[in-house]
């Protein structure tokens, strides 16, 4: 993780200026530095895919990627992102075709109300680049970060193995969605 | 025989199938946008200032900290001086900003001074002040006395659920905006229709000048019934901010706290049998809280209408968040009650669980035939008969096994629905319904209905909820919304079908009478010219057609009572206390199944919540503090993918479950993991561990020989 790159007199009481890279856009906002990564995406930048549940890095409903990796972003603050890549789950769709793993969740009615899909959808995502070809129980084990209470669980598990074998038949390799180097 | 009547089993191309939710997309991508996630132009940003004690009285109220805070917008007092606050968590004032930060900052500005009274926020004991009890009238039945005197074994034991809260991933919460006279909200509800008539009456505005909508609810499991004081509050703050939109969505501490609660149920029971296993007599003093409404005495005993009984119920009136109706509401608490005393009698006369349940199936007020069938599913399907032993002897070691069974039941009777059928005449079918899709698939259910009735494919159907302006429907609850969604639906796509065909029939020079609908084409019977489904409805001429579909109406379309069977298998580590669940088996009967793919995930989602409650899942209350411990996830402790084992869903289907329609199964499954999972640690460990959750220090106790 990027180490905080608030700058001597730019950080508060008051509101800073915040540059983050999301999705390939350089999003700017003017922020208080407890802003975290997860409600600038929200209330910032309009993308609502990731949801506050938790609000303490627990649930794992707000996951996006950052250099790659899955993060909780409700437990980053924006201004400790600047320079790193976030990817969110409204880039994986490209115009509006769903991508293997959000096709692999349709089909396997990985979700319910939905609210936690998202975190799931993008931690599937990242826990696939790294594990190709998971066992059902790296499945359990790689999956466990993101809660559900509609309990979904089943589906999941399904879905993701399902999206590995997509993923592999298309020879794509998962690595180019993770978003890149880290 | 009615026009109405769901088609026979062989002429059905897609109810019963495994159809994926239509909303799925949406919701897998993002696009799906809940309450939370409504941003409206120079919307403001609420907070609540909430009582930090559990019962007290409001002295003073100072804003005017608060009214200095940059970006301060309107200032709502929920509830003024001298109002008694009766629970830790309840609203007191709330503000709204121009962001969330200066909204927080003015929350912590407002000055609040109370008078703190005496609380109460436990309930481990019915012996309590009387301040604080309500005890209900004995209950007499038969001659309890007599019938345990010559019962041939009698067990006594303590069994028992605590509090634990709803847990909703998107909180309760709305976005409120006045226009000149009229109200919009967005609101995350499971009753789209029922919320206006509550602000109206709260708000004093006429009802007609209030919308509601809510697209997609981020789940509500019973616990969003109501506007609730947020709910007004948001609305209060947009009128003093000039009608700026108003965002009031509880944090995660607020939900947890005062935003969900299931009542507890505790218990000391005796039960009597003969030397068969006839059940001959019940005894039980009870007691439980709901916080300040009580909580309503769980359905005790529960299924067996044992003949001989003596029952004395005391409702614990405490300080804790007033109750909320939760997935089969008192069902959980009365099934553990029950069938983990069954259980324990069982032990005592040495006989198998399964054999003393199938014993009493004639005390079942109904479907015995369907329990005993489903018995024997639930038996194949975790080789019970092969595998159990009785308690205490299945396995010997650190690491012991265990085997659990129990059984439910559930109405899911189909309540009032009404809902517009349109096909235009470039032949696009939509239904509308003020309905709303909790996660359980309502949706999908209506553009299944709709498209086997009209020959269409489900992609076909264009399907619009979530707003109160469409025709009423009643609140998602007790199950009933998918009996009501898909009988409203079915009558109004019959009687679409009807209309279009007398309306077609000129063009082919035949009688309506002679038309069919066929494979996607209006045909004549037994042969004859035909019209592909767009070309009939361009006959319409310019007019759409539009019909309304109401439940209930003509035609046997749903029906209710269910029940369900579940079998647990777990291991015990008797040195660390931890229960691990290997293997759930749930046989449920859910009448005439729409969609497969989503009912199997209902049954799915009430196991896993089952599983929650089992072995997680406790609201802490401090008796000092008179707070809450866990109001968050961290500690609040939700199942997770690798705590849930290997789950086995069965839905029975056949005839003789098709011929009775539709009838809810979004609640039964979660009433017996509580009981399952118990009986299979008694089982596993020779001993019962009275209270849930099956946490590590309470297996431990129970190992010791301690009473709760």
């Amino acid at each position: 993780m990027a180490k905080a790159k608030t700058k001597a007199g730019l950080s508060g009481p008051g509101k800073v200026p915040v540059s983050v890279l999301v999705n390939g856009l350089t999003r700017k906002a003017e922020l208080e530095p407890c802003i975290t990564l997860l409600d600038a995406l929200r209330e910032h930048w309009g993308l609502t895919g990731a949801k506050r549940v938790c609000d303490r890095a627990t649930c794992g409903a707000c996951t996006v990627l950052v250099n790659g990796a899955r993060v909780y972003a409700c437990g980053l603050l924006a201004i400790d992102v600047q320079g790193d890549e976030i990817t969110t789950v409204e880039s994986l769709d490209q115009g509006g075709a769903l991508d293997p793993v959000q096709e692999a969740f349709v089909a396997a009615d990985a979700l319910q109300c939905g609210f936690c899909t998202c975190g799931f959808v993008v931690s599937a995502t990242a826990f696939l680049a790294e594990n190709p070809d998971p066992t059902p129980a790296q499945i359990r084990k790689g999956m466990c970060g993101n809660l559900c209470r509609c309990g979904t669980y089943v589906g999941v598990q399904e879905a993701v193995s399902a999206a590995a074998k997509a993923l592999s038949k298309a020879a794509r390799p998962p690595a180019r969605r993770a978003g890149g180097k880290r | 025989m009615s026009a109405y009547d769901w088609p026979p089993a062989g002429q059905r191309r897609i109810l019963g199938t495994d159809v994926a939710r239509i909303d799925a997309p949406a919701k897998a991508s993002g696009r799906a946008a809940y309450t939370h996630d409504v941003r409206l132009a120079g919307m403001l940003y609420a907070r609540t200032v909430r009582c930090p004690h559990a019962h007290a009285r409001v002295k003073k109220i100072d804003l005017s900290a608060a009214e200095r805070i940059p970006g301060f917008k309107a200032a709502f007092v929920v509830q003024g001086t001298g109002t008694e606050i009766f629970w830790a968590g309840d609203d007191v004032v709330a503000v709204a900003a121009e962001d969330e930060h200066a909204a927080e900052m003015a929350m912590r500005a407002v000055a609040v001074e109370y008078q703190v009274l005496p609380h109460l926020v436990v309930d481990s004991s019915a012996d309590v002040p009387a301040a604080f009890s309500k005890p209900m009238d004995p209950e007499l039945v038969g001659d309890p006395d007599g019938a345990f005197a010559k019962a041939d074994a009698v067990a006594e034991g303590d069994y028992g659920l605590p509090v634990i809260t709803h847990c909703c991933l998107e909180t309760h919460g709305s976005v409120a905006a006045w226009g000149k006279d009229s109200l919009e909200m967005h609101v995350s509800t499971q009753a789209v229709a029922g919320v206006p008539e509550q602000l109206a009456l709260a708000l004093k505005v006429p009802q007609s000048q209030i919308r509601v909508h809510a697209p997609y609810v981020g789940s509500a499991y019973g616990s969003k019934l109501a506007a609730d004081r947020w709910g007004l509050s948001a609305a209060h703050l947009s009128k003093q901010a000039g009608g700026a939109p108003v965002r009031l969505v509880l944090d995660r501490r607020e939900e947890q706290e005062v935003a969900g609660c299931r009542p507890s149920t505790y218990a000391h029971v005796k039960v009597g049998a003969q030397k068969d296993g006839t059940l001959v007599a019940w005894q039980s003093t009870s007691w439980g809280t709901g916080g300040l409404g009580g909580g309503a005495e769980p359905p005790l005993p529960y299924l067996f209408r044992i003949p001989n009984q003596r029952r004395q119920h005391t409702q614990v009136v405490n300080n804790i968040g007033s109750a909320r109706s939760m997935r089969a509401p008192h069902n959980p608490q009365a099934c553990l009650v029950t069938l983990g005393a069954l259980d324990d009698l069982a032990a005592k006369l040495g006989m198998d669980p399964v054999a003393l349940l199938r014993k009493n199936l004639g005390l079942l007020s109904a479907h015995a035939d369907v329990y005993a069938e489903e018995l024997g599913v639930a038996d194949k399907l975790m080789q019970w008969s092969k595998r159990w032993k009785p308690r205490g002897t299945m396995s010997k070691g650190e690491v012991r096994q265990g085997l659990g069974v129990s059984m439910h039941a559930w109405p899911g009777k189909a309540h009032p629905f009404q809902c517009d059928l349109t096909i235009q005449p470039d032949g696009t079918v939509s239904v509308r319904a003020g309905t709303q899709d909790l996660g359980t698939g309502t949706r999908t259910v209506m553009a299944i209905v709709a498209a086997e009735t009209l020959g269409l494919p489900v992609k076909a159907i264009h399907v619009a909820i979530g707003d109160s302006a469409y025709p009423v429907s009643a609140a998602s609850g007790g199950s009933g919304t998918v009996g009501g969604s898909a009988s409203a639906v079915r009558r109004a796509a019959v009687d679409a079908v009807a209309e279009l065909l007398a309306r077609v029939a000129p063009a082919l020079g035949v009688a309506a009478s002679k038309l069919e609908l066929a494979e996607g084409s209006v045909r004549v019977k037994g042969g004859g010219p035909s019209l592909t489904w767009k070309q009939a409805c361009s006959k319409l001429g310019g007019l759409p057609l539009s019909v309304r579909g109401k439940n209930p109406g003509a035609g046997a379309l749903a029906d209710s009572g269910v029940g369900g069977v579940q079998m647990a298998d777990v291991s015990v580590d008797v040195r660390t206390g931890v229960v691990r669940l290997h293997k759930l088996v749930a046989v449920q009967d859910c009448g005439l199944v729409v969609d497969r793919k989503t009912t199997t995930s209902q049954v799915y989602g009430s196991l896993v919540m089952g599983i929650g409650y089992s072995l997680y899942e406790e609201k802490l209350m401090d008796q000092n503090l008179g707070r809450c411990l866990n109001p968050n996830m961290e500690f609040y402790r939700l199942c997770g993918i690798g705590d849930v084992g290997e789950l086995v869903v069965h839905l029975m289907s056949g005839p003789s479950y098709d011929r009775r329609g539709v009838i809810g199964c979004g609640e039964p499954a979660v009433i017996s993991p509580g009981t399952a999972i118990s009986n299979a640690v008694a089982n596993a460990i020779g001993v019962r561990v009275p209270h849930l959750p099956l946490t590590p220090d309470r297996v431990l106790a129970a190992l010791s020989g301690a009473t709760p």
